[in-house]
């Protein structure tokens, strides 16, 4: 029975979000109920008027009367369909759009380490498919499982005060069906479950196709992505298969068993009958009422599969609400008064989630002054990343702590904490309108346009993202979904003049050059030295070049800081930092030798 | 055809003109018919399982009316073997009913999901087929739309639809024929109810048309908003969109459900509407018939069964009205579906191909122009000529055409004029295949699909085996970073300490490269996040393939010991030192020679082409030839040493780059 609480449990989780429209969900329920009561009584209706009223020589008022009364009926009837709708539809949609919305309020909320692990066709196939599917459920399916139920009930008594022993032979048939009505919800739930988490997988494997695209076509890859694809769906296909076995088996048992006993109850309903038992009235009236309840009892099958569904929907979708987001503002958060930027990591470590016993980052202790610009060196895998966004809280500290100006991370509200700390990822992810928007997200409002044109010029003139200006439409020109028709160079110069525009105190950029050409990474950093003057700024650094623009260089090795210093000091100081950053050609000749060319070369041209 | 509305053109307008919207219609019908078409046997069949059904389920009240009229006396006279046929035969009608129902519903599945598996993969197939021009303007939210919601339409179609619609139109038609039997001019009135029935169906079809085409346009830019926040989510953290995000979905969201409402309002309107002339039609019979009656010219009892058959013949209509609301809804999603499937991929395989299974690699460009579309031209008139074999540098600033040039060779687009040939074969000429295994392109996004870290190394070569997988993963200096992962090769790159950076994961991305040793690679920025000591070894491994030998394997474990010496800075990845290296470890047979891939083009001196963009001139300076393009065009060619020798471009560009490095 345990397994009965937990359906009820979880559809008592939508009352919240149902209760505000509870009385129209009442009313629709009424609607239908007396619409197929009104269905019910139109056909007894006639037959009265016709016998009572309708006589050869009769007259004409009453025929008069009684079309009007059918009619007066048929658009009642007609009329508490529309109701219904009425009542119930524009409610259910609203629910749906709530839930929607929150959920998809709750996904932005949750943590990053939330999204690492859960594709976003998963989360896409909750948001849409999942809430579809219950809003169905609310305005016509659980309407008419209760419609249903309350029309088997009515008419299982009205059989009863017909003949109590036909009554009892049909009532048996319920005995079986609601054995194997457990059965069949416990096997249906689980196949339910299944394909809408496959459709989910699905829908994450289509939306990898598409971002990877570039990947598969480089190797010819697409006939490998599109048998895996036809797998999945296969698999799918599968499932949904095995669930409409399921659903046929259960209609077969309900279809069935009413069927044979009402089979049994024909034939001693006529043996009753030929010994007087039974009226003939009472037998006719008997099979007629049956005759209407059994395609109710028929129709259960479906609505119990869609109660089911929906029960697994709900399921889903709580799977997420109840997710927690651990990163979060405190109740009275902090803020220094006049942030100066001074950035410290005090004794921070740092694990996955999924892999505490596997630390990235190993007592980190740093202190970055305000204004300076300190330099992350490190090999590949090696936790910069990881210690960068750290910084914004994308990831909690899990041991230690970061400290700005002497306040904990977690003491300050998270959106204080991130107007404070602006970000260039190594992955360039810009969003779906102009490079003017993309720009300026995280920019402080200036109040006017010119203030914000001048912030927007100032962000693209140090990232030495001109190129712009050039664009069909200039800054305003729509740029797809992570940029998708810029270069590399494009996007990472776009993305570091959202950084530079949003005038943080404390600046978080990982590799911020790495796609630029020579040329440009010295104009940038030209232009960045400027700006970052007086911004406390923290840069993963993989070239020299870079590792030029800061006043201190930290050596992250091994998940700790293994030296930190001048970049002169630690080249001649620390043999781990001369393997990670020096250039690859340090032969000498060859160095020499093209040295003494291109002082040649400038000779001759100087000349 | 209305060009305007071709493909995908004109996807976001739902309200089209009158010819534009006949034609999207009929594709949409096309597509639904060559969905169809494949499972016609099925389609009949399950059809005729659900009229059998609904003819053993007639039976019943029949075999009823047989047991009291008939069997009831004869049991009275002794005689029980009525009762005996009844009760037999109702049973036997009850299990004929029961078993073809319980067919038909799984016959219905199985239709409906031959169909949507059809359909699935065509589109998927199409998509993939499709050149990155379109993927460039067209989102992959939008894919993903197609591919969720519009055949979620379909589905709910598929269903509920067929059997409900069969169904009901042969208990309309079984019920019209008793109703002509008793009474042909009550027929009459009943077939002319279909006139009203049909004008509100017009009326319903075409407003209901525009709603759920908004429909599927909202609810795809819901999707597309929705995919690309979740995608997002750092940036969308970092620089607090979450608020403004939050506002634009609500929006969303409220338009998503206003069009929900509109389509599900004028179904409000169009089932009661249909109910109600049902039921004035009934009211029409009694009132004529009623008359009749009264005049003597109809008997009360055959007015009775007019009335209760054509009450009956309008109890379908219920069912008919909500399949035609499914029809109306799935063609609306299959005509953008239709639309994504119309757009013909401007890069298509040929029509008549010429082989080319082992590429030598010499790549000539025969008066090449480009331009992207109808768009300016971005690579002017272009000759050159690539030996196979050769390692060629292409250099200039960003956006000088370089990964342009670059695309071309890996045919993500067609040359607008001119020709470029592989080995004197046109690029147009040779299969997918062919050119695939002859050109690689790494480029600067390391794209990693879910599954294990081995499965993506593998798609360079999906039949390689573990061992190859695990030599090309040492040859790039992945190695040791996959062998700490939880579980090693088959870590899941999404799951359990399956996360890599960037650089790990252009390591990965180069691992597949070498795993598919093409004839011809070209790397595009395929370095840029790497730091210098894995640079270091993915030159030296990148020599050694580009030579053409076997040097994978031990090479890692020996840079990392010279990596971590102190002097190991000195020994460079020069091609030089790289080959002889490798040379002598195969001499000293440290490695098994035998490699079934490269067993054909790993003849002697066979050499690969390579084609290497990159801002970090360390690898241009291992090059044979160096090209500096500028505005599309080449401006300097010749050897490193040539070109710093003549002080151009690359010479400025290569004094530059010695300063960085200080």
């Amino acid at each position: 029975m345990a397994k009965q609480s937990s359906f009820f449990t979880s559809i008592s989780r939508l009352y919240p979000h149902v209760r505000p429209i509870l009385p129209r969900l009442v009313m629709g329920l009424l609607c239908a109920l007396l619409a197929s009561v009104m269905a019910l009584a139109i056909p007894q209706v006639l037959r009265v008027l016709v016998n009572e009223s309708l006589k050869p020589g009769g007259s004409a008022d009453a025929v008069w009367g009684a079309s009007l009364l059918i009619l007066a009926l048929g658009i009642a009837e007609a009329g508490l369909v529309a109701l219904r709708r009425q009542f119930v539809i524009n409610p259910a949609t609203t629910v749906e759009t709530r839930m929607r919305v929150s959920l998809y309020g709750h996904l932005q909320g949750l943590t990053v380490s939330f999204h690492d692990r859960w594709g976003s066709g998963q989360l896409l196939s909750r948001a849409m498919t999942d809430l579809n599917f219950l809003r169905r459920w609310m305005a016509f399916g659980a309407i008419m499982l209760v419609v249903t139920t309350l029309t088997v009930v009515i008419g299982v008594v009205v059989m009863f005060s017909m003949s109590w022993q036909l009554a009892l032979i049909f009532l048996a048939a319920a005995v079986p069906i609601m054995i194997y009505g457990f059965r069949f919800r416990t096997r249906f739930s689980k196949v339910a479950r299944r394909s809408q988490d496959q459709a989910g997988d699905l829908a994450t494997t289509v939306e990898e196709s598409v971002h990877g695209i570039r990947v598969l076509k480089a190797f010819g890859r697409s006939r490998e992505a599109l048998e895996n694809f036809n797998e999945q769906a296969e698999e799918l296909r599968q499932t949904e298969i095995a669930k409409a076995k399921h659903l046929a088996t259960f209609s077969l048992v309900v279809t069935l068993l009413p069927e044979l006993a009402l089979g049994v109850g024909l034939v001693v309903g006529i043996l009753l009958a030929s010994t007087d038992q039974l009226s003939i009235g009472s037998l006719v009236a008997f099979f007629a009422t049956a005759a209407v309840v059994a395609a109710p009892v028929e129709f259960c099958g479906m609505l119990l599969a869609m109660a089911l569904t929906a029960k697994s929907a709900v399921d889903r979708h709580f799977e997420v609400m109840d997710a927690q987001n651990t990163i979060t503002s405190p109740d009275q958060p902090r803020r220094p008064a006049g942030l100066k930027g001074a950035l410290s990591f005090r004794n921070a470590s740092f694990a996955f989630e999924d892999a505490p016993d596997k630390p990235i980052l190993k007592n980190i202790t740093l202190d970055i002054r305000p204004g300076e610009t300190m330099a992350l060196v490190g090999i590949t895998g090696g936790g910069k990343s990881a210690l960068l966004q750290l910084v914004p809280r994308l990831y909690d500290v899990t041991g230690g702590s970061i400290t700005i100006d002497g306040v904990d991370l977690r003491e300050f509200g998270v959106e204080d904490l991130r107007t404070a700390v602006a970000v260039a990822f190594e992955d360039t992810t810009l969003f779906s309108s102009s490079v003017r928007d993309n720009v300026l997200l995280g920019a402080p409002d200036p109040g006017s346009a010119e203030g914000r044109d001048a912030a927007l010029e100032e962000a693209l003139d140090v990232a030495q993202a001109h190129f712009a200006y050039s664009l069909p439409h200039g800054v305003d020109t729509l740029i797809g979904e992570e940029g998708l028709s810029l270069s590399g160079g494009q996007r990472q110069r776009i993305a570091l003049a959202r950084a530079i525009a949003a005038k943080p105190a404390v600046l978080v950029l990982d590799d911020p050059l790495s796609a630029l050409d020579v040329n440009t990474e010295v104009l940038v950093e030209a232009r960045l030295r400027q700006v970052l003057a007086d911004t406390t700024t923290l840069i993963v650094a993989h070239r020299p070049s870079t590792v030029a623009l800061a006043d201190r260089v930290a050596l992250l090795e091994d998940g700790r800081i293994a030296a930190v210093g001048t970049h002169a000091e630690l080249l001649a100081q620390n043999s781990h930092y001369r393997y990670v950053i020096a250039s690859l050609d340090a032969e000498p000749r060859d160095l020499d030798s093209e040295l003494s060319a291109l002082e040649d070369q400038s000779e001759e041209i100087s000349r | 055809m209305s060009s305007a509305s071709f493909g995908t053109a004109n996807e976001d307008n739902a309200h089209l003109s009158r010819n534009e919207s006949k034609a999207v219609r009929r594709r949409s019908l096309t597509l639904l018919g060559s969905l169809i078409r494949p499972v016609r046997a099925r389609f009949w069949l399950t059809i005729g399982a659900v009229v059998l059904s609904q003819a053993a389920r007639v039976a019943g009240p029949a075999l009823i009316a047989f047991g009291i009229d008939h069997a009831l006396p004869a049991v009275r006279a002794g005689d029980s073997l009525p009762l005996v046929f009844a009760g037999v035969a109702y049973l036997a009608a009850a299990v004929v009913a029961a078993g073809l129902t319980a067919l038909y519903v799984t016959w219905t599945a199985r239709l409906s999901q031959a169909m949507l598996l059809d359909l699935r993969v065509r589109v998927f197939r199409h998509t993939q087929r499709l050149s990155l021009e379109f993927h460039e303007k067209y989102t992959s939210g939008r894919i993903i739309a197609r591919q969720t919601s519009d055949l979620e339409a379909l589905r709910e179609l598929l269903d509920s639809g067929v059997s409900s619609l069969a169904s009901g139109m042969l208990f309309m038609a079984f019920t019209a024929v008793t109703v002509f039997a008793l009474d042909w001019r009550t027929g009459v009135l009943v077939l002319a109810a279909g006139v009203p029935m049909y004008f509100l169906a017009r009326w319903y079809q075409k407003h209901s048309q525009i709603a759920f085409r908004e429909s599927r346009v909202v609810s795809a830019r819901l999707i597309v908003h929705f995919v690309e926040t979740m995608t997002g989510i750092r940036a969308v953290k970092a620089f607090r969109k979450e608020r403004e995000n939050a506002a634009r979905y609500a929006e969303l969201s409220e338009d998503y459900r206003r069009a929900t409402v509109r389509s599900i309002n004028l179904n409000g309107i169009f089932q009661p509407g249909l109910v109600l002339i049902g039921n004035v039609c009934v009211a029409l019979v009694l009132l004529t018939g009623g008359f009749r009656v009264l005049s003597g010219g109809l008997e009360v009892g055959v007015l009775l069964a007019l009335i209760l058959s054509t009450k009956r013949f309008f109890q379908p209509v219920d069912q008919m009205a909500m399949f035609y609301n499914s029809f109306q809804s799935a063609q609306a999603a299959l005509e953008k579906v239709s639309g994504l499937l119309e757009e013909i991929p401007t890069v298509r395989p040929p029509k008549t191909p010429a082989a080319l299974p082992h590429a030598q690699g010499s790549i000539d460009f025969n008066g090449v122009e480009f331009r992207y579309g109808d768009g300016p031209v971005v690579i002017p008139r272009l000759d050159l000529h690539i030996p196979a074999g050769q390692t060629v540098a292409l250099v200039g600033q960003t956006g000088a055409g370089k990964s342009t040039l670059a695309k071309l060779i890996a045919r993500f687009y067609d040359v607008s004029a001119g020709s470029l040939t592989l080995d004197g074969v046109d690029l147009r000429q040779l299969t997918t295949e062919d050119l695939r295994r002859n050109v690689v392109m790494v480029t600067q996004e390391a794209f990693l699909f879910s599954g294990s870290v081995a499965d993506n190394i593998a798609l360079g070569r999906p039949e390689a085996s573990r061992e190859e997988i695990e030599d090309a993963a040492r040859a790039v200096g992945a190695h040791a970073f996959i062998m700490e992962l939880p579980d090693g090769y088959d870590t899941d790159v999404n799951k359990r300490g399956g996360r890599v950076s960037a650089g790990q994961r252009q390591l990965i991305s180069f691992a597949r490269a070498f795993l598919a040793r093409p004839a011809v690679l070209i790397l595009d920025e395929a370095t840029s996040s790497l730091d210098i000591p894995s640079e270091r070894m993915v030159q030296q491994g990148l020599a050694g393939l580009l030579r053409g030998t076997r040097e994978t394997g031990t090479r890692e474990t020996g840079t990392r010991e010279t990596g971590t010496r102190e002097t190991g800075t000195r020994e460079t990845g020069t091609r030089e030192t790289g080959t002889r290296e490798g040379g002598t470890r195969d001499a000293a047979g440290g490695l098994p020679a035998a490699d079934a891939a490269s067993g054909p083009d790993a003849a002697p001196a066979a050499g690969r082409t390579a084609l290497i963009i990159a801002h970090r001139l360390s690898t241009v300076e291992t090059a044979d030839r160096v090209l500096v393009v500028h505005d599309g065009r080449v401006v300097e060619d010749g050897t490193p040493a040539q070109l710093i020798g003549d002080g151009g471009a690359f010479a400025r560009l290569h004094g530059a780059w010695k300063d960085s490095l200080v």
